[in-house]
């Protein structure tokens, strides 16, 4: 008996089998007393309560959502919801990020001083106190009918932001972000990817060409299909009694949320930036400067490249975990796909299957997020002796 | 880097208006950026001294001044300092509060002198300080009368969740590690899609899973309070994170010191303990400290689930009607709280990944 176990290969299998069996023996026996404890309180499980009709509202949803809507139209609303925020939030963050980052290695003194500020006030406060700042001092804007319009067309009002828009529905808006996006991804696919080195440029522009015409299209038709029946296809915010009406109002809810995520990713991003700029080797630089190409020229065609290719892998990472931080929404009870799923399970109680729904959501996007960006990094990325940068 | 600025090419002194010319008036382009972005900066602080000093309100109860000034209502910090600090903790015993939060300050000040870099020493102190901690705030003996957890509040608890989660979670970490560098292809695999798995899901979900869920799936018995199973979610969360930076210092490491460790006859036990882990710890010790910062700093998404931290009691600070016109106030003093834990470990991390010349070698 003793000499079976001192046998190294049947201890390995038997750590293994120990391993594996003890986990798989510790989450049936949750979801059993789960079970039994929610029977106990005379709750049916099982995903059938998905097609109830819920009988709470939503306050900012990009699809059509009544109160009889079932609940996974709910659940649907809330990951649009969130996806929409993260896009946006994600968009600006990046935005800030790179041009702080750029700032702090930009020589200049002035702009060092005021990227290092930026990144290390937002950086160094934790998310939902900047959350809860920006949203108090949104609500604490005049009413409206105190308030004149900026350029004629913006009112910062505390009852939400008004802008100019089109009249079309959440849902298109939606789609037309995400298919600009995608032109974007696969305009940077084109540019880089090795595949196409051999392609002439002059050909790769036509491509380019085409592929912007294929979105303008796309746009364009999902616009003219998402139009709102009997308006003016173009609305700007009026001063009509005491409110404002027409235009797109930004509840302080959604804009406080796109502010404060997109400023505290922004300073993530902007460390990150410099970091990569910092690891280019001086003699990079110099030698575009021997060549006599111009401080621009040196920026746009060598710096900026090589930064974006060092600092992809440590940038996916961290739009994953800024996509992680949108569920801070709920702070405000902006209605994102957490708070969709914890009115849910407040209402319904079918705690066990909401929640899995709920963090099957996250890692199917979260992972879809790092797969999209990986593929990205792998077709930009140098390649051999390249890598000494 | 400081040298060269005030010297030029060719290795003259150069004088003070020589220097600051180099740095901001460099080139015409320079100029303009300078220019426009010193007018920006001026403004906005011009902006800010005369909120926050000029036209600002000092002192404790001048809430009718405050609602007549157009500047900064510091009066709600002078009249109200007490709730952001302690809570809802007892009036009379709130010096335990603040002695405990300065004891959590001391171990945490403690732990950045050279003399405990050490697992025995470091587990000693954090063990100790977080005894003391945890007797003061909760009494029931030597004389103190008892506060249970539902009255702590405030910076307390805020230290106390942070320091429960780094000494729950580095242990844990430690062990996922290694069950993520295990030989065993099972081993390894299923603790790396558990590490992936909960890595790739929002803290927030964690701890309301924790927090609201727990109860049902648990037997009435591991069920406890709902603080502790807080702490616990978290400290699951961080383990993930902190496993997968120990990993990556553990893999820094040139092969050859296992490997020598194995060639004198070392069993699994002492390689790891005496040789593996002490460089590990040193190759991650930069994510290690921003990893601790992050933490400190998201202990304040346990207001959401319904916690009383530094965050949630600022609030409560300005949610009376008396006060309520004054969170902007409430939440820059609770900002700089944060800012200035938060600033000063990452400036320290910053000092030791320059002394310890990490990735130089």
């Amino acid at each position: 008996m003793l000499a079976i176990l001192k046998n190294r290969h049947v201890r390995d299998t038997g750590f293994q089998a120990g391993f594996v069996g003890a986990l798989v023996i510790l989450i049936v026996a949750l979801v059993v007393t789960g079970k039994a404890n929610l029977e106990a309180q005379g709750l049916t499980s099982g995903f059938g309560f998905l097609e109830r009709s819920t009988g709470w509202r939503i306050s900012f949803s990009l699809i059509d959502y009544t109160t009889s809507s079932p609940y996974w139209l709910a659940l649907v609303v809330g990951l649009l919801n969130s996806l929409f925020l993260g896009a946006v939030s994600l968009s600006f963050a990046t935005l800030i990020g790179v041009t702080v980052g750029v700032m702090r290695t930009s020589g200049n003194g002035m702009a060092e001083l005021v990227g290092t500020t930026f990144v290390e006030i937002f950086r160094n406060v934790p998310l939902i106190l900047q959350l809860l700042f920006w949203y108090s001092l949104l609500l604490s804007l005049p009413a409206p009918r105190e308030v004149e319009p900026v350029l004629g067309v913006f009112a910062f009002t505390g009852r939400g932001i008004y802008i100019p828009g089109l009249n079309i529905t959440g849902l298109s808006a939606f789609l037309i972000v995400v298919s600009l996006i995608a032109g974007a991804s696969v305009n940077l696919w084109l540019s880089t990817a090795e595949r196409f080195k051999t392609v002439s440029v002059a050909v790769r522009r036509k491509w380019k060409i085409c592929l912007w015409l294929g979105v303008a299209i796309v746009v364009f038709a999902i616009t003219w299909w998402g139009r709102l029946p009997e308006t003016p296809f173009f609305t700007i915010p009026e001063h009509r009694g005491l409110n404002y009406r027409n235009g797109i109002r930004v509840s302080p809810e959604l804009f406080a949320c796109i502010i404060a995520i997109s400023i505290y990713g922004a300073a993530y991003i902007a460390e990150i930036i410099r970091s990569g700029f910092n690891a280019i080797s001086p003699g990079q630089g110099e030698a575009g400067h021997a060549l006599g190409l111009s401080r621009w020229q040196i920026f746009t065609r060598i710096r900026l490249p090589l930064a974006i290719r060092i600092v992809m892998p440590t940038l996916i990472n961290q739009y994953v975990w800024l996509f992680k931080a949108t569920t801070i929404g709920i702070a405000i009870s902006f209605t994102d796909f957490f708070m969709v799923v914890s009115t849910a399970i407040n209402q319904s109680g079918q705690t066990l299957e909401l929640i899995a729904i709920l963090m099957g959501g996250f890692l199917v996007i979260n992972y879809s997020i790092a797969w999209v960006l990986n593929r990205v990094n792998d077709a930009i990325k140098l390649k051999g002796t390249q890598m000494r940068i | 880097m400081s040298v060269s600025k005030s010297v030029s090419h060719d290795g003259v002194p150069i004088s003070i208006f020589g220097a600051i010319r180099k740095k901001y008036f460099a080139t015409p382009t320079d100029i303009v950026v300078s220019s426009i972005l010193a007018v920006l900066v001026l403004w906005l602080l011009a902006n800010v001294i005369d909120w926050a000093f000029v036209k600002a309100v000092f002192g404790a109860g001048r809430r009718d001044d405050c609602l007549a000034a157009e500047g900064a209502c510091w009066s709600v910090i002078a009249s109200r300092w007490r709730i952001v600090l302690f809570g809802l903790y007892p009036f009379e015993e709130q010096w335990r509060s603040g002695v405990a939060c300065l004891i959590m300050v001391i171990v945490a000040a403690l732990s950045c002198v050279p003399y405990f870099w050490n697992g025995k020493r470091l587990l000693g102190l954090w063990l100790s300080g977080f005894a003391v901690f945890y007797v003061l705030m909760r009494g029931g003996f030597l004389g103190l009368t008892p506060v249970f957890e539902q009255n702590w509040g405030g910076l307390a608890l805020t230290l106390f969740i942070f320091a429960a989660v780094c000494i729950l979670g580095m242990p844990m970490a430690i062990v996922f590690a290694l069950l993520r560098r295990s030989e065993l292809p099972w081993i390894s695999r299923t603790m790396g899609l558990i590490i992936d798995t909960i890595r790739s899901l929002p803290l927030l979900t964690i701890m309301f899973t924790f927090a609201i869920v727990s109860p049902f799936v648990l037997p009435d018995w591991a069920v406890g309070d709902k603080l502790y199973r807080v702490i616990v979610g978290y400290a699951i969360f961080f383990a993930c994170y902190q496993a997968e930076i120990i990993r990556g210092g553990i893999q820094g490491l040139p092969a050859g010191q296992e490997e020598a460790a194995k060639a004198l006859g070392m069993g699994y036990w002492h390689r790891i303990g005496y040789i593996v882990l002490p460089q590990a710890f040193r190759n991650a010790l930069p994510p290690t400290i921003n990893q601790i910062v992050i933490t400190f700093k998201e202990t304040s998404l346990v207001t959401i689930i319904g916690f009383f931290d530094v965050m949630a009691s600022g609030r409560a600070a300005s949610g009376t009607a008396e006060w309520s016109f004054a969170h902007v106030e409430v939440y820059c003093f609770v900002a700089l709280i944060f800012f200035v834990f938060v600033f000063s470990l990452s400036r320290y991390g910053a000092y030791l990944e320059r002394r310890l010349g990490v990735g130089r070698r």
